[in-house]
């Protein structure tokens, strides 16, 4: 009972920031409400047991992505105004869209009446153990090695990507073209010069 | 008891959620990403979901490559944003048309 009054404040909560998120005037608050939405998701995620993918998503989410966001809304200087326009002609048509969604997915859920019973072989002894991280990773290192190390490749792509995106060079700042420094020759360092021998002074 | 039912509804309302957050914000392309990150949520609401009900964890390795992927596109669309907002001064979509035929 108490867990479902815990579900249901939090779903509140979700349900709510992520309206603010679409809805705010501002992107700084959006981008602040959507940080809001992964706390609780993070939140409802701990109470279906998948307390690894809670952490990440926080730690991910919230620390690393979402402050990206922040940091290129608020390096942009946007006109608010002019983003705004087009809100309230496209309300209708953008809330009679969803409406209509999620009365399709609700009657799919509702006329379906979720059974799930028929899976029950599906489940997994190894699941009665109680550490999460434990059993995802036996799963992660072993079955699907190959498309962890394939992620691993998405992220290096991901980063290179990015800084190469915005990476600027300015004309006539001085910097190292190391590529020149190695293969300089001799010739190019050293210079002979022949000169005449100085007569000692003698006192 | 929480039903799975109880998942699935509100995940369904989260997509819907970001769906006309689409259509809402279609001038700014940073709330559009913001919209995408709560339908990509909605999606792993249902995988966890289902992972806790059926006892399966493949549910949860899923989830886990989908922020992997997810974390990698908001990357590099920020940074298509900012190249853009260097190029031509603005984030609105509805100026983006110089490809137009």
């Amino acid at each position: 009972m108490i867990e479902k009054v815990i579900f249901y404040v939090f779903a509140g909560i979700l349900l709510a920031a992520a309206l603010l998120v679409i809805t705010a005037r501002n992107p700084v608050h959006s981008a602040l409400s959507l940080v809001l939405v992964f706390f609780t998701s993070a939140a409802l995620w701990l109470m279906a047991e998948a307390e690894f993918l809670g952490i990440a998503l926080i730690l991910v989410y919230v620390g690393a992505v979402m402050v990206l966001f922040l940091f290129v809304v608020m390096m942009l200087d946007i006109n608010i105004a002019v983003m705004r326009e087009g809100f309230s002609r496209y309300l209708p048509l953008g809330a009679l869209v969803a409406v209509i969604m999620v009365l399709q997915m609700l009657l799919v859920i509702g006329a379906a009446g979720v059974d799930l019973s028929g899976f029950a072989e599906a489940t997994n002894p190894a699941l009665s153990e109680t550490n999460n991280i434990r059993m995802l990773g036996n799963v992660l290192y072993t079955v699907y090695v190959y498309p962890f190390e394939l992620a691993a490749m998405v992220l290096l792509l991901a980063i290179i990507a990015a800084i190469m995106l915005t990476l600027r060079r300015r004309g006539g700042t001085r910097h190292q073209d190391i590529n020149k420094q190695v293969r300089t020759t001799k010739a190019e360092r050293l210079r002979m010069v022949r000169m005449a021998s100085e007569q000692k002074n003698e006192q | 008891m929480i039903e799975l039912s109880d998942y699935l509804v509100l995940s369904a309302l989260l997509f819907s959620i970001g769906m006309a957050g689409i259509f809402l914000n279609r001038k700014n392309a940073i709330v559009l990403l913001m919209s995408i990150e709560l339908i990509l949520l909605a999606v792993n609401f249902n995988f966890i979901a289902f992972s806790h009900f059926l006892g399966d964890i493949h549910g949860q390795v899923f989830v886990f490559f989908i922020l992997t992927v997810a974390a990698a596109e908001s990357a590099i669309g920020l940074a298509i944003l900012v190249v853009l907002f260097r190029n031509r001064g603005t984030i609105n979509v509805g100026d983006l048309d110089t490809m137009r035929g």
